[in-house]
């Protein structure tokens, strides 16, 4: 089975985020990369389905040479090979621009299936599977807790408001990956795999290797400009009922300050 | 840190500091009371390469320089200190015997095993009556035909209850002992003779046994001298080698716990209140996280110089390495009674790690050399002519 992952890499949920001076991207100085985790449970199903029916586990990301050390971490942990689309131009892009970038590079890989989370922790945007499904014209099965594939066929869960939804399509198609942590169980990168991923073989390309012109998937062609950011307001400190009072005087206090106060019975 | 990484070093030390938020730190509690690492933990320790970091690739392990693996050590000392322990002697003591000294043989026949971590190795050179006095050991291995025969008893062994074979050292000539009448060999725990005996209940480390091992009769074949026949007598010099490296990496340990008691510490600091302040506004909280994270800069520039020195140099740091664990060991000491008194009483209750940080790391200034005899080894080598 030829199978591609698309991955990106994002900042480290547990980074401290700083707005940069232009107001619209984030300081990127001191932020810890990772591979999107719903992106690393793509990696996780792909292997699976590797070491089901065999075949190739291929990476597509885009983005700069930090990436890199995300690709090798995904082939350490048994993908095989790798396709980094590195051209500035992408780096002012909307999603759709990326989308379009990647379907690229799927279409020179012809796969049986295309694994992706359903988001980004970074900017949660959820568009970039639909849209690739959409460009190669393929179905396209969301937000999969699990995943079963025949070779022919795949098969999803997805949950919905606390049930569940069963999906099924033909091939090809693009799943994306919900769930958590806890669902998918990303395997770690052993680090004799980690050794081995050196000499695996990554293509670097640019927009124009993928027969793509920077118009049509750079600044110009965003649908969509990221305008600015705003830190979340800071939280005010919690306030202590103490003064002099017996437990009854206290909780008097706590009812007439959530109602007066903070208004919220 | 100044230090250029590779791009391998940068993922595996990463897959290291996950590993152990997510699967050991969690357990660590656990571990502590039960006296055990649990299994599936252990398997997925071997999963994740660990137990052959400085196994050279050819029999397959990592082969990862010193400088390497004492990062790999730094990170993994974090947490819990049996998890090290129970790789500490595939790595270390228990292979690096057979890695410096041993035949190519030997080497093909156990190095393959002990760094996929399927078979544990331990190191038996201690004795009841000689712990710092290595030489004094009264083990008796004699050559009856094609096999030695091995009498006497080892203690205070780390993995000594699970191990699958141990590098025993033995008096092969006690007119000469450690000038030539102490010999090396591989005992496997099925030959006859070989026994465990008591498993001794410890202040720290608990999770990682050490035990006595019995040698009653033990029937050794021939070829199973650490070096081959050659090799017969050259025994005590194999143990200062390997004794010699793995000081250095107890360096790592002691530098990677240090790092850890300080965040905690900082972290506490911040958010513990008294007088109406957090602890870390007080300079004489501030004073003890200043003089930490400070001896912990000296630590770890002569832990990575040294590492390196060997890396380039081969065996002839003996005076780095032992300036290393003494430094570094003593240094983790004074750490860990600053993050206890940073902690105060919570830091004395089991609730939180530091009490068992302040236990464990107690460890590291006695065994594999006391401090006493690293002062002792670097004033030797400073007097030599």
């Amino acid at each position: 089975m030829n199978i591609v992952v698309l991955l990106k890499q994002t900042p480290d949920t547990e980074s401290v985020i700083r707005i940069a001076e232009d107001g619209r991207s984030i300081n990127t100085q001191d932020i810890k990369w990772i591979i999107n985790p719903y992106d690393e449970f793509a990696v996780e199903a792909a292997l699976r389905l590797k070491e089901q029916h065999g075949g190739t586990v291929t990476i597509v990301s885009w983005g700069p040479q930090r990436v890199v050390e995300s690709i090798r971490t995904a082939m350490a942990m048994g993908a095989d090979k790798g396709v980094l689309i590195d051209d500035e131009a992408l780096y002012e892009s909307d999603s759709l621009g990326v989308a379009k970038a990647l379907t690229a590079a799927v279409k020179e890989i012809d796969p049986d299936i295309v694994l992706c989370g359903h988001r980004a922790v970074d900017y949660d945007h959820n568009q970039r599977g639909p849209m690739v499904a959409e460009m190669l014209g393929w179905p396209h099965l969301p937000l999969a807790v699990s995943l079963e594939c025949d070779g022919t066929t795949v098969k999803i869960e997805r949950p919905v408001e606390g049930g569940k939804m069963i999906l099924e399509s033909s091939l090809p198609a693009v799943v994306t990956m919900g769930g958590s942590h806890a669902v998918w169980n990303p395997r770690y990168a052993s680090l004799p795999g980690i050794m081995k991923a050196k000499k695996k073989p990554l293509e670097v390309k640019k927009l124009a290797d993928l027969g793509l012109d920077p118009s049509e998937c750079g600044e110009e062609a965003a649908k969509i400009r990221l305008v600015s950011l705003e830190m979340p307001p800071e939280r005010k400190p919690g306030r202590i009922i103490n003064g002099n009072l017996d437990t009854e005087g206290k909780a008097k206090e706590l009812v007439r300050a959530l109602r007066e106060e903070a208004k919220v019975i | 840190m100044d230090i250029e990484l590779s791009e391998d070093m940068k993922i595996m030390l990463d897959t290291i500091k996950r590993f152990v938020q997510r699967e050991l730190e969690p357990i660590s509690r656990q571990v502590e009371e039960e006296d055990k690492i649990p299994e599936e933990i252990v398997q997925k320790m071997r999963e994740l390469g660990l137990f052959g970091l400085a196994i050279p690739q050819e029999y397959g392990g990592l082969g990862l320089s010193l400088f390497e693996e004492c990062l790999i050590y730094e990170e993994l000392s974090k947490t819990n200190a049996c998890f090290r322990a129970r790789i500490a002697t595939n790595n270390g003591i228990g292979s690096q015997g057979i890695i410096i000294d041993g035949t190519e043989e030997q080497r093909r026949k156990y190095l393959p095993k002990l760094a996929s971590g399927e078979w544990t190795a331990c190191f038996a050179l201690t004795e009841p009556e000689a712990g710092s006095d290595a030489a004094n050991i009264k083990t008796r291995a004699e050559l009856q035909g094609d096999h030695w025969v091995l009498n006497g008893k080892k203690h205070f062994i780390t993995n000594g209850d699970i191990a699958d074979m141990a590098t025993v050292f033995a008096v092969t000539d006690p007119q000469k002992r450690a000038r030539g009448g102490i010999t090396a060999f591989i005992v496997e725990k099925n030959f006859p003779g070989y026994r465990v005996g008591t498993i001794e209940k410890k202040m720290g480390h608990r999770g990682s046994h050490t035990a006595e091992l019995i040698f009653d009769n033990c029937i050794v074949p021939k070829e199973n001298v650490i070096g081959g026949i050659r090799m017969v007598g050259q025994g005590f010099k194999t143990a200062m080698k390997v004794l010699d490296r793995g000081r250095i990496a107890i360096g790592a340990s002691a530098v990677g716990a240090a790092q850890k008691l300080l965040e905690l510490s900082v972290d506490y600091a911040k958010q513990r209140v008294q007088f109406g302040r957090p602890i870390a506004n007080f300079q004489a909280i501030q004073f003890m996280l200043a003089d930490m994270a400070t001896q912990i800069y000296a630590a770890r520039q002569i832990l990575y110089h040294a590492a390196r020195l060997r890396d380039k140099m081969g065996t002839s740091v003996t005076k780095e390495a032992s300036m290393v664990k003494l430094f570094c060991t003593e240094m983790v000491s004074r750490v860990a009674d600053m993050a206890l008194q940073i902690h105060g009483g919570m830091g004395y209750m089991k609730d939180y790690p530091i009490e068992r940080f302040y236990r464990d790391v107690r460890l590291m200034r006695i065994y594999e050399g006391t401090s006493e005899i690293q002062r002792l080894v670097i004033a030797r080598e400073l007097l030599k002519d």
